[in-house]
C-alpha cells in the first residue's frame, strides 16, 4: 500500500508535553502542577447564559465570523483594555485562540517566508508554521532578560525573508510580560523592516501589578498586527473553545475564508456565553486575578527560600525556576521528581530547546495544593543537594 | 479604606484559619506587618470574630434553625435599637437584622429540636412587650451559608498535564 501520510505531517514532531502526560497518567495519585488551564470553573452567570441559549433553541450556525453582538462586545473590550479601535469587519470569532494562530499563519505565510518565534513559548507556533511551508526562525529568550524579547535579539534574527514576528506575551511558560516601554523598540524595528506581528495575548487578563500592554496600540502598529485573544484563560472558559482575532480587514477577511471552509463558525452557545463574559464579568475576573497573584507570590517566595533561582514573573499563571545547579536535564529532573515525590511539573524543554534547565510550574491550583507540592519540592532538592 | 487593610479583611473573611506569616507572603509583605494590622483591626472592632462554616447535617448532629420575622413597636428616642439589643442577648439567637419591608426585625435561631425552637418563640420572644407579631420559618436545608456552598466541591477534572 502507498504511504497514506503527507510529508509535511510526518515532519511534525509530537508535542513534548504529550510524552510527559503519558508518564503522569500512569500515576493516578500524583499531584500535578502541570496544567495550562485555570482551576476555577467558569463564572456561573456565563454558564447560565450558555444554558439559556440552549433553552431558547439557539442551536444553529452563526455567521462565519461570529455573532454580531459578540463582535461588538469584543471591539468595546479591545478599546477599554488595550486602547485599540476595531471595526466589526476587523474581528473574527474563532474556536479558541489556537485556531486564530493556525489561520493567521495559513493566511499570511508562503513557503520560503520566515517567521520569527521567540522561545520558550506555546507549543503550536512552530508546527503550524511548518504546515504552511514557512521557515521558523527561533529567537532564544534569556533568563537574564527575564525572558522578554529585546530589540537586539530581534534585529539579529531579521533577514529580507522575515515576514512575521510572533509575540507571545504574557508568556506561557515563563510568565514573562512586555511593558509598553519594552514593546516600543520592537515596534520600531517591525515598521522599519516591514514585518507583521502576531501578538498572542491570550493571557492578557492575567498580569499582576501592571496592566497588559499590546503592541497593536502603539503608533503605526495596528495596521500590521493581528491580536489573538480569547476567553479560555482570563474567563476560565477553556472547554468552551472560544477565541478571537482582531486585525487589519484585508487579512481578517482571508482568515474568514479558511475558517468558513474548515470550521463554519465557533460554537453558538459558547458565543452567547462569551457576550455575557465581556459584559458583566469584570468582577469575577478580578477575583480570580487576585487569587492567582497570591499564589504567584507564594511560589516565588517558596523558591527563594529554597535558594532556587526564579525571576519574579508578572503574567499568566506560571513560574519558571532554573534547576541548572543539579546537573540534570529538565526532563530528567521532572521525571525523577515525579517518580520520587509524585508531583508533576513540565520540563522547560517542552516549550523549546532553550527551556533546558528550567521547569514550568503552574499556579492554577489551590494554595493547599501548592503548599503540599512545594514541601515535596523542598524534600526533593534537599535530597539532591545531599547527594552532591 | 487603605488598600492593604481591605486586602487583609477580604482574605480573612474567606479564610479565617490562615497563618498570618503565610498571609504576609500571599500579600507581599512581612508576617509581622500583617499581624500588627490584624491586631489593630481586632482592637478597632472591625474584625468582630472568627468562625468556621460547618455542615452539621453531614456531621450527623441534629440542629434546628429558624428564621423569624418580627414586627415591633419602635420606641421614642430608641427606635429599634433597644429591643434589637435585648433580643440579641439570648444565647439561642444567632443573628438579628433590622430590615426594610413588611416587618422590622429578622432573627435567626438555633436549637436542638423543633420543640425547643417553638418554645423559645412562644415563651420568650413573643411575650416581649414591644413585639407585635412573629412569623417563624424553619430552615429545611442549607445550600449555601456565609458565601460557602455546602455541597462537596467538584473533583478536579482537568487533564494532568496540558500545554
Amino acid at each position: 500500500m502507498r504511504n497514506p501520510l503527507s510529508t509535511k505531517v510526518q515532519e511534525l514532531k509530537p508535542s513534548g508535553i504529550r510524552k510527559f502526560f503519558d508518564l503522569v497518567s500512569e500515576m493516578p495519585d500524583a499531584i500535578s502542577l502541570g496544567v495550562g488551564e485555570p482551576d476555577f470553573e467558569t463564572p456561573w452567570r456565563i454558564r447560565e447564559e450558555g444554558i439559556y441559549s440552549l433553552e431558547r433553541g439557539r442551536t444553529f450556525y452563526t455567521s462565519n465570523a461570529g455573532l454580531k453582538e459578540l463582535k461588538k462586545e469584543i471591539t468595546k473590550y479591545m478599546k477599554r483594555t488595550i486602547g485599540a479601535k476595531y471595526s466589526l469587519d476587523e474581528v473574527l470569532v474563532t474556536v479558541g485562540g489556537s485556531e486564530g494562530i493556525d489561520l493567521a499563519f495559513r493566511a499570511m505565510l508562503d513557503p520560503g517566508d520566515e517567521v520569527l518565534i521567540p522561545q520558550p513559548s506555546y507549543v503550536s507556533y512552530e508546527p503550524c508554521a511548518l504546515l504552511t511551508g514557512a521557515k521558523s526562525v527561533i529567537i532564544e529568550l534569556k533568563n537574564e532578560n527575564e525572558f522578554r524579547l529585546t530589540a537586539a535579539e530581534l534585529e539579529a534574527a531579521i533577514t529580507p525573508k522575515t515576514k512575521m514576528l510572533v509575540l507571545p506575551f504574557p508568556n506561557n511558560p515563563t510568565g514573562s510580560i512586555m511593558t509598553k516601554e519594552d514593546l516600543e523598540p520592537i515596534a520600531k524595528l517591525c515598521i522599519e523592516h516591514d514585518i507583521y506581528v502576531l501578538s498572542d495575548e491570550i493571557y492578557s487578563e492575567l498580569t499582576y501589578g501592571t496592566k497588559h500592554a499590546s503592541i497593536a496600540a502603539l503608533p503605526g502598529m495596528q495596521e500590521r498586527t493581528l491580536v489573538i485573544n480569547g476567553f479560555s484563560k482570563g474567563f476560565a472558559m477553556t472547554g468552551w473553545r472560544l477565541g478571537y482575532v482582531c486585525g487589519p480587514e484585508a487579512i481578517v477577511a482571508q482568515m474568514v475564508k479558511i475558517h468558513q471552509y474548515a470550521i463554519m463558525c465557533a460554537p453558538t452557545n459558547s458565543q452567547y456565553a462569551g457576550i455575557e463574559a465581556l459584559r458583566n464579568c469584570e468582577k469575577d475576573v478580578k477575583e480570580m486575578r487576585t487569587a492567582y497573584n497570591q499564589r504567584r507570590r507564594f511560589l516565588v517566595d517558596a523558591f527563594k527560600k529554597m535558594e532556587i533561582p526564579c525571576f519574579e514573573p508578572f503574567g499568566a499563571f506560571y513560574v519558571f525556576p532554573c534547576i541548572k545547579e543539579f546537573g540534570l536535564s529538565s526532563e530528567e529532573f521532572a521525571t525523577k521528581f515525579l517518580e520520587d515525590q509524585k508531583v508533576a511539573v513540565v520540563p522547560g524543554t517542552a516549550f523549546g530547546d532553550c527551556g533546558e534547565g528550567f521547569l514550568r510550574i503552574s499556579y492554577a491550583y489551590s494554595i493547599e495544593d501548592l503548599k503540599l507540592a512545594m514541601s515535596r519540592f523542598r524534600d526533593f532538592v534537599e535530597a539532591l543537594r545531599g547527594e552532591k | 479604606m487603605e488598600k492593604f487593610r481591605k486586602e487583609i479583611l477580604k482574605f480573612l473573611e474567606r479564610h479565617g484559619n490562615v497563618d498570618l506569616e503565610e498571609l504576609g507572603v500571599l500579600l507581599g509583605v512581612s508576617g509581622a506587618e500583617v499581624a500588627n494590622e490584624v491586631a489593630t483591626l481586632e482592637k478597632e472592632g472591625i474584625i468582630c470574630g472568627y468562625h468556621t462554616v460547618i455542615n452539621w447535617d453531614s456531621a450527623g448532629v441534629d440542629k434546628v434553625n429558624a428564621l423569624i420575622e418580627v414586627r415591633v413597636t419602635p420606641q421614642r428616642n430608641e427606635g429599634f435599637d433597644k429591643i434589637a439589643r435585648r433580643i440579641s442577648n439570648y444565647r439561642e439567637v444567632s443573628s438579628v437584622y433590622l430590615i426594610s419591608g413588611a416587618f422590622d426585625l429578622l432573627i435567626t435561631i438555633e436549637g436542638k429540636t423543633l420543640l425547643e425552637v417553638s418554645r423559645f418563640v412562644s415563651e420568650r420572644l413573643s411575650p416581649l412587650e414591644d413585639i407585635v407579631s412573629t412569623s417563624t420559618h424553619f430552615i429545611l436545608k442549607k445550600y449555601k451559608d456565609f458565601g460557602t456552598c455546602m455541597e462537596v466541591p467538584n473533583k478536579d477534572e482537568r487533564m494532568l498535564v496540558t500545554p
